[in-house]
């Protein structure tokens, strides 16, 4: 005890030199070695963790290799399809067949090409404003939460202006403004749904803001900064997870809609624009349902993936949520009252 | 109790030294939100007019009953509160208490260090051992690398107890004890190396069996830093084992105080006899030669804060209440040895009344 005070005293300024120079494997100088964690090291075990509980919990397994199969498709899908997707041909209307394995559109475009390169971009820019939108409602939610006072009041207001705005009709106002394209739908659609996590992020903060390990790292010299983001936000990561994996489906979802009421590039290929050029050939009256419905699937399993995800999570955060596994034989007893 | 009475070491009071720390006529209110029109604002009158001093190498005991404003007064000293008046000086200069920029605030938190009441609560659940102790370390510049950091917090942790410190460094707050926890908060506010530790009911949430620990501890530290510690208690017992001073609050208002022997064996203010008959001491029974039957019994609660009562807010429950209490909150009455309280029984004019019929009533 002593003599470790008296070095502490001293300032081990001094001491981890003097060890650094005179003898580089003392056995402390072993043990604080040891005891070193890297940021890799750290990450790992972060990403272990993560692992496990993903792995664990069917309903995120499940979500998660659906999630991972369509982020692969628009990763590497493209790459297999050599020719352009929106190539005219003169096998119009043709059903699924082994070369098209989707069929073809009213102006002969294979199907299969695209759905697989279309899987690119509603991938893409749904992630994209998913994440936007979640760091939006982080920083408004949090500093909101955490500064109260003005603060509080004048961010508290813009969400709720947001909040009652209705989001998918002022979207396709918005969008029918700005020149078409991915960016302008992936703009409206952040400006009119950040508001719901920034809300929920922000009762979870003013209560957090009251808890006591918030007021002692203050009291210990905390900067301001680093008590919002790495005190109390690490707490309410379960919730920002969800909240991102809800917001991006509800992206998906939004900006099919847009793309397929024409508000979208009409050139690009996505899965809205796909639906929005089969409800412009007449495809459920032709009856050509390969057009309309690959799509629709995608993104109705996409969906499902996500939310399955999203449940998952709840399980993982709120241990009454989770299903326990009770043995068949336990299961068989009947009460007896 | 035996062992208690038997470790105090009255020789460790030396009034000489200059106080560290003194807050002057502190005094706290919380406005309540309940906006009603035409009506006066209402406030909870928290603390008034607390007065006293921090000496290195002591301790100063505050003791009172729960809402009496014991933790008010230590957060105001650690600066999580604003005082709705009065001041705070630090080596004799004062603090500028309106200025909140982060460089005045951390340059008074590396003097002055508060330990929580609840040390379940006051430890961020995501973080391990060595972000809790790492963070001052380096915000207060005392460790630059990684390695530095690695060797203060395991000398943090040997000081505090913990061994074997490699094992502990790892832990998160949920794999650790209540006393460990605790252990850890202390380590954390020493990390920042004060002059001062606010220590705010250090061991009211741990249980009886290490308790005595922790106090030890904390005894220990203060000692070997010649901290100035400020422990603040609902229980005068180990006030009077671990403080050389005591000061008894009541109801926001300090109402007795002077080194601790004074106080605890021959308590002045009706409150402190109260307190007093609620420990069960030995040797205070055995002094007097006669049970608790003749003691000071309690009777009523703590007053409302919103609306105290008028003059002294003790007199309500008070035994030898008089109608000037009703009217004044008495004034400070010095009664030797650095002993003083605020109560009319002992204003001079009644002391000789008091001398007369030989104390009584205590």
């Amino acid at each position: 005890m002593n003599t470790s005070s008296s070095q502490f005293s001293q300032g081990s300024n001094s001491t981890a030199k003097q060890i650094k120079q005179d003898n580089p494997l003392t056995p402390e100088r072993e043990m604080v070695r040891a005891l070193r964690r890297p940021w890799y090291e750290r990450a790992g075990r972060g990403a272990q963790v993560v692992w496990h509980e993903s792995t664990k919990n069917k309903k995120v397994a499940i979500g998660l290799i659906i999630v991972l199969f369509f982020i692969l498709v628009a990763a590497f899908g493209p790459l297999f399809v050599h020719t352009d997707p929106n190539l005219l041909s003169m096998d119009a209307q043709a059903a699924p067949s082994a070369a098209h394995p989707l069929g073809t559109t009213a102006l002969g475009q294979d199907i299969f090409k695209q759905l697989v390169v279309g899987t690119r971009s509603s991938i893409f820019w749904g992630f994209l404003t998913g994440i936007a939108v979640t760091i939006i409602s982080i920083l408004v939610g949090l500093v909101g939460g955490y500064f109260g006072g003005a603060v509080d009041e004048f961010l508290s207001l813009l969400t709720n202006v947001f909040l009652v705005l209705p989001a998918l009709p002022l979207a396709i106002v918005l969008a029918s403004y700005f020149p078409r394209g991915p960016q302008t739908v992936a703009a409206v659609i952040i400006v009119t749904s950040w508001s719901w996590g920034a809300r929920v992020l922000r009762a979870q903060t003013l209560s957090m803001r009251s808890r006591e390990f918030v007021s002692s790292a203050k009291s210990n010299g905390e900067t301001i900064w680093r008590i919002i983001f790495f005190e109390i936000f690490p707490n309410e990561i379960s919730i920002v997870a969800a909240n991102f994996v809800s917001t991006t489906l509800y992206v998906i979802l939004a900006s099919a809609s847009l793309e397929f009421l024409g508000l979208g590039d009409p050139n690009g290929i996505s899965w809205g624009a796909m639906f929005y050029w089969a409800q412009k050939d007449n495809a459920l009256i032709s009856g050509l349902w390969w057009w309309f419905v690959p799509p629709g699937i995608c993104i109705a399993v996409l969906g499902a993936g996500l939310s399955l995800i999203n449940f998952g999570i709840d399980e993982i955060a709120d241990p009454r949520l989770r299903q326990e596994k009770i043995p068949k034989l336990v299961r068989e007893k009947k009460v007896i009252a | 109790m035996s062992t208690i009475n038997q470790a105090y070491d009255p020789t460790g009071s030396n009034r000489m030294e200059e106080p560290v720390l003194v807050a002057n006529h502190l005094r706290k209110e919380f406005p309540i939100n309940d906006f009603k029109l035409f009506a006066p604002r209402k406030v909870v009158h928290a603390v008034e007019d607390a007065t006293f001093e921090l000496y290195p190498g002591q301790a100063t005991a505050l003791v009172g009953e729960s809402g009496s404003g014991k933790t008010t007064v230590a957060r105001m000293l650690a600066r999580l509160y604003d005082p709705t008046s009065g001041e705070i000086s630090f080596r004799g200069e004062p603090i500028k208490l309106q200025s909140h920029r982060a460089a005045v605030l951390r340059q008074y938190r590396r003097h002055v260090q508060l330990i929580f009441q609840d040390p379940f609560a006051s430890l961020n659940p995501i973080h391990d051992v060595r972000y809790h102790l790492s963070r001052p370390l380096r915000l207060f510049g005392h460790a630059h690398t990684e390695d530095e950091v690695t060797e203060q917090v395991l000398a943090l942790l040997r000081r505090v107890s913990l061994s074997p410190a490699e094992q502990f460094i790892q832990k998160f707050p949920h794999q650790l004890s209540g006393g460990q926890r605790q252990r850890i908060a202390i380590a954390r506010a020493l990390a920042v190396h004060p002059e001062v530790l606010l220590a705010d009911e250090p061991v009211s949430m741990l249980d009886v069996s290490i308790r005595l620990d922790i106090l030890n501890l904390l005894l220990r530290l203060k000692k070997e830093e010649q901290l100035a510690l400020l422990f603040i208690t609902h229980d005068i017992a180990s006030a009077r084992y671990f403080a050389e001073n005591t000061l008894v609050m009541y109801a926001g208002q300090m109402v007795e105080g002077g080194p601790s022997e004074a106080v605890i064996q021959t308590p002045k203010h009706p409150y402190t006899q109260l307190l007093l008959a609620a420990a069960p001491d030995p040797d205070r029974i055995k002094a007097q030669g006669h049970g608790l039957s003749e003691e000071v019994h309690a009777r009523g609660e703590i007053p409302s804060l919103i609306n105290p009562p008028e003059g002294c807010r003790f007199h309500p429950r008070c035994p030898h209440a008089m109608p000037v209490c009703k009217q004044h909150f008495p004034a400070r009455t010095e009664l030797g040895n650095g002993h003083w309280t605020n109560c009319f029984l002992y204003t001079d004019q009644t002391i000789q009344q008091q001398t007369t019929a030989p104390a009584a009533q205590s």
